[in-house]
Parts: structure tokens; C-alpha cells; sequence
């Protein structure tokens, strides 16, 4: 189910060149506002929940997952080298799985990684926060990763409509619109991470049994159905 | 081809051949210019903004987005006439702000169709084959962006103008209003064309350039309100006031609501007052002028 070199194939190009500038840019970013932040309030649970789940876990993780899920697979499939692969004895569902790995395993780095230190930083780990945040990235990225993937092999404009289901559906009608909450990523992985603090900073509209059943459905109905839609892949010229 | 060559300048020795005249002839009409070139590459870059002589599929986003852009205004306006409000719910200054994740998702997916492709199918230097220069594309460019943004984001100012009209609100008030709006969208919409493109020019992937270009606008704005916040919290206003200088959003609300009066989104509602505003205008400006000159910078030497 796994194929190391079109892993290799994935990594390189996710991470060649200048890409992992713009993945190490957020996490960076997001350390020196832990620093800045520690510097200017001091160390506060409330504070370090705060930017946590605001900026982490709101904003960057679905970034990351955005970049890194329709990156593993789309400009492939934009500019029709995706043919090559598709053309060697490899299962399509393999491919797919391949790059989900692949797409987990950046997304959980840069985005899970530098969650736990600016955790540490904010308030070194006081009341689970940090822990709990940690989970709730690792969680996230799972799902978004399988998400995104799926996006990118159905649209050529899988990273619009990827920030605008991270951005519009859970950040601005999220707030507004609370059923847009059970249907969301974020929340989800709240709710595992609000077992994993057992506080009452971290909080989830949603309970842990329906979130970790959304979440499993979630990711694997997206794997398989990308498998399906690689083995129908249709190339299309620029619009 | 170097064998070719060789075998081939003996025989052309001057004088010894003659090409065959067919009986083409050159063009020695009127040529239109680079007057001309710069106007046409400007015209059809801002059509190609909104979709226009492309593809359905390219028209969905940008008109969808322009029709949410102009539906809270139209709601707004048919709740002030409904109820015989004195004054609009939200300020003609205050719109964009309100709005800006839509303005955000529009200059990221814009920006890198305008110049991203180009790039990739590496027909820029097809562009300065013609008679424009380097100058000429990039002040196209930039201009045909920063119209598109201006019709997005002043199309709705419009609505809100002319339903406050109908509502025979206060002509001078509401006349002041709208023209206040409409520079601070104005400056809005240089801004962040700027930011857009300088950013979506580094890479031929349109997926890379409009997750970069995303990242940068709502990070930035996050990270900002986030300090913002914090500072408002620990009663230190003005490290919070100048922190409002690190993103493209809070730096037009800081100008705006120093110089024309809008009431400030910043945490507290306290902006920036006039001495601040002026490094507020001054380092919008500077951006934009930044932008500018990157952009030049970006296309002296064509290719990646």
C-alpha cells in the first residue's frame, strides 16, 4: 500500500526549492508571536488558550493542511505529469495513500511541532494546554490532509476552495451558525483535545463519540474516493 | 546543426546567392505602439479579473465573490429603508473591514491567474517582444489589479450610497461618507494588489501563489488582532495602536480612522490620532510604493 519512491517523488516536491520556505514561514511566525506575546503578558493559561486556538489551530493548521493536501497531488495533475505516474504498475489507491502519508506526515510537522513549542513558550504547558493543542493539530491534520487531497484530485481549484471551507465554513459561519460547527475539522479535534486537557479551556461544541466518528468517516471515505476519482482522471487543458 | 553550418558558409558567400522573391511585402502602415500595448494589456488583464473572455469556469469564483461583496449591502440598505433608520447600520468606511476575508480570497485567487501563468507558460517574454517594456507590464499589471479591487470593493459603497439616498437619509452626511469610503477602498485596493502580486510573481504554481498570497494576508491580520488584544488587555493602547502597522487591514483601518473619520475596529475602538496617522499614510504608501519597485525589480530579468 505504501511506495517509498513515490513518496520520495511527493517529499521532493512539497518540500524542494522555495515551498518549504513558505511552510517553515507559519510556524516560525507563530513561535515569535508566542515569544512576543509571553514577553508583553507574561505567562497566562487563559492567554496561551487564546493563541493557541485562535491563530494555531484556527488559521495554521488549515493552511498547512491546504498547501501540503492539494499540493501532494495538484500541480501534478495541473500540468500533466501526473500521466507518467499513472502510467507505471502502480495501483491508483496506493498512489493516493502514498501522498496521504506523505501530506499527514508534513502537515503533523509543521503545523503539530511548532504548536507543542509555542505552547511551552505561552505558559510552559500549564494546565495540559499545550498538549492538548498539540493533539488537537496532530488530529487536525489527519483529517484536513485526507480532505484536501481528496479536493485536489476532484478540482483544479482545490486551494480556493480549500481556504474557503477553512476560512468562510469554520472561522466566519462557524461563529455565526452554530450547526456549522459540528460540521467542522476544528471542532472535532477540539473535542479530542478537550479529554486530553480535562480543563475548561479547551472546549468543543461537539462530543468526543460523534467527533472521532466524523473524523475516521471523514478521512477514509476521502481516501477512497480520491482513489476513485485518480482511476477516472480525466486531464483537462488551461482554461 | 553545426555540421549544417559548416556546410553551409562556403556557399553563402555575399554576392553568390539570391533569395527567390515571392513578392511578400512588409507592413508600412500605422503601427499603434506601446501607448496602444500598454492600454490593451491593461484592458484585457481586468477583464480577465472577473472572468471575462475566459472560461465559465474562471467567471464563478471572482463574480461569486463580487455578489457576496454586494449582498450585505443590499440587505443593509432594505433594513434602513424598511425601518426609517436615521443613519446605515454599518459605516461606508467600516464595509471593507467587515468584509475583508472576501476581498482577501479575491486578491489571492486573482492575483496569481494575472501574472502566475504567464510565468508558467513562459509567455512573458513573448510580452517584451512587443514594444513595451518592463515598466509597462508591471504598471498594467498592477493597474488592472488594483481597478478589479476597486470595483469589488466600491461596487457595494455604491449600493449602500445610493439605498441611503433612496431612504432620504442626510445628502451632505451620506455624500461625505461615501467619498471618505471611497479613498480609504482606494488605498485599500492599491495595497493589497501590491502585496497580491509581488507575492503570486515568484511562482508559476497558481495553488503555491494563492495559498502564499492568503497565508501572508491572514496570518499577518491574526497575528496583529491577536497582540492587539493582548495589549488592549494589559492596558498598554499604544503598543497596540502601533502594532496595527504589521498588517495590510489594520494599517488601512489606522489611516482611515486617523484621517477619515471612521470609528476604529482596533480592540478598545481607539485608533491612531493624527501624528500617528501620519506614519499610518506614510507607511501605506511606502508599501505600495515597496511593491511597485519589487514588481519592476521581479521582471528585469524575464524567466524564473
Amino acid at each position: 500500500m505504501y511506495d517509498p519512491t513515490v513518496a520520495r517523488l511527493t517529499y521532493r516536491a512539497l518540500l524542494g526549492r522555495r515551498r518549504a520556505l513558505i511552510l517553515g514561514a507559519l510556524p516560525l511566525l507563530l513561535i515569535a508571536i508566542s515569544l512576543a506575546v509571553r514577553g508583553l503578558a507574561g505567562a497566562d493559561d487563559q492567554t496561551a488558550a487564546d493563541v493557541l486556538g485562535g491563530l494555531a489551530l484556527a488559521t495554521m493548521v488549515p493552511i498547512i493542511g491546504v498547501i501540503a493536501g492539494t499540493g501532494a497531488i495538484g500541480p501534478e495533475i495541473d500540468d500533466g505529469s501526473v500521466v507518467y505516474l499513472l502510467s507505471k504498475p502502480i495501483k491508483r489507491p496506493t498512489i493516493i495513500y502514498t501522498k496521504l502519508i506523505v501530506a499527514i506526515a508534513v502537515t503533523m510537522v509543521f503545523s503539530a511541532v511548532p504548536t507543542l513549542i509555542a505552547g511551552f513558550v505561552l505558559n510552559g504547558n500549564g494546565q495540559q494546554v499545550a498538549v492538548a493543542y498539540t493533539v488537537a493539530a496532530l488530529v487536525a491534520s489527519i483529517a484536513y490532509a485526507a480532505l484536501f487531497l481528496l479536493l485536489g484530485t476532484i478540482s483544479r481549484h482545490a486551494v480556493v476552495f480549500g481556504l474557503v471551507y477553512a476560512l468562510v465554513w469554520e472561522a466566519l459561519f462557524g461563529s455565526l451558525v452554530p450547526g456549522a460547527r459540528t460540521l467542522s475539522v476544528q471542532q472535532w479535534a477540539l473535542a479530542v483535545a478537550q479529554k486530553v486537557s480535562g480543563g475548561d479551556l479547551v472546549t468543543s461544541d461537539v462530543s468526543l463519540t460523534t467527533a472521532t466518528v466524523l473524523l475516521a468517516v471523514v478521512t477514509v471515505l476521502a481516501t477512497w474516493y480520491a482513489g476513485q476519482k485518480l482511476r477516472s482522471l480525466t486531464l483537462a487543458g488551461e482554461e | 546543426m553545426a555540421a549544417e553550418q559548416s556546410m553551409q558558409t562556403p556557399a553563402t558567400a555575399p554576392g553568390d546567392t539570391r533569395i527567390h522573391n515571392i513578392g511578400y511585402r512588409s507592413y508600412d502602415g500605422p503601427r499603434l505602439g506601446r501607448g496602444y500595448a500598454r492600454l490593451s494589456l491593461y484592458s484585457q488583464s481586468l477583464r480577465g479579473s472577473y472572468g471575462l473572455g475566459r472560461s465559465v469556469k474562471s467567471k464563478v469564483l471572482p463574480m461569486l465573490l463580487f455578489v457576496v461583496m454586494c449582498v450585505p449591502a443590499a440587505i443593509m440598505v432594505a433594513v434602513a429603508v424598511a425601518t426609517k433608520a436615521n443613519d446605515l447600520p454599518v459605516d461606508y468606511t467600516r464595509y471593507a473591514i467587515v468584509m475583508q476575508a472576501v476581498i482577501s480570497l479575491y486578491v489571492a485567487s486573482q492575483a496569481p491567474t494575472s501574472v502566475s501563468r504567464d510565468l508558467r507558460f513562459k509567455t512573458v517574454p513573448l510580452y517584451f517582444s512587443r514594444p513595451i517594456e518592463t515598466a509597462d507590464y508591471v504598471r498594467a499589471k498592477y493597474a488592472a489589479l488594483a481597478s478589479a479591487l476597486f470595483i469589488l470593493t466600491a461596487a457595494p459603497l455604491l449600493v449602500l450610497y445610493v439605498g441611503a439616498l433612496l431612504a432620504k437619509l442626510d445628502f451632505t452626511d451620506q455624500t461625505k461618507g461615501f467619498a471618505q469610503g471611497l479613498v480609504s477602498v482606494a488605498l485599500l485596493s492599491l495595497l493589497f494588489a501590491g502585496i497580491g502580486l509581488v507575492i503570486a510573481s515568484v511562482t508559476p504554481r497558481r495553488g503555491f501563489g494563492i495559498a502564499a498570497v492568503i497565508a501572508v494576508l491572514t496570518i499577518s491580520y491574526g497575528a496583529v488582532s491577536t497582540l492587539q488584544a493582548i495589549a488592549d488587555v494589559q492596558g498598554n493602547g499604544d503598543a497596540g495602536t502601533w502594532i496595527g502597522l504589521f498588517s495590510p487591514i489594520t494599517l488601512i483601518d489606522g489611516v482611515q480612522s486617523a484621517f477619515l473619520g471612521a470609528s476604529s475596529a482596533f480592540p478598545g475602538g481607539v485608533g491612531p490620532d493624527n501624528a500617528e496617522g501620519v506614519v499610518f499614510v506614510l507607511f501605506t504608501l511606502g508599501l505600495i510604493a515597496a511593491s511597485y519597485g519589487l514588481l519592476v525589480r521581479r521582471y528585469k530579468k524575464v524567466g524564473l
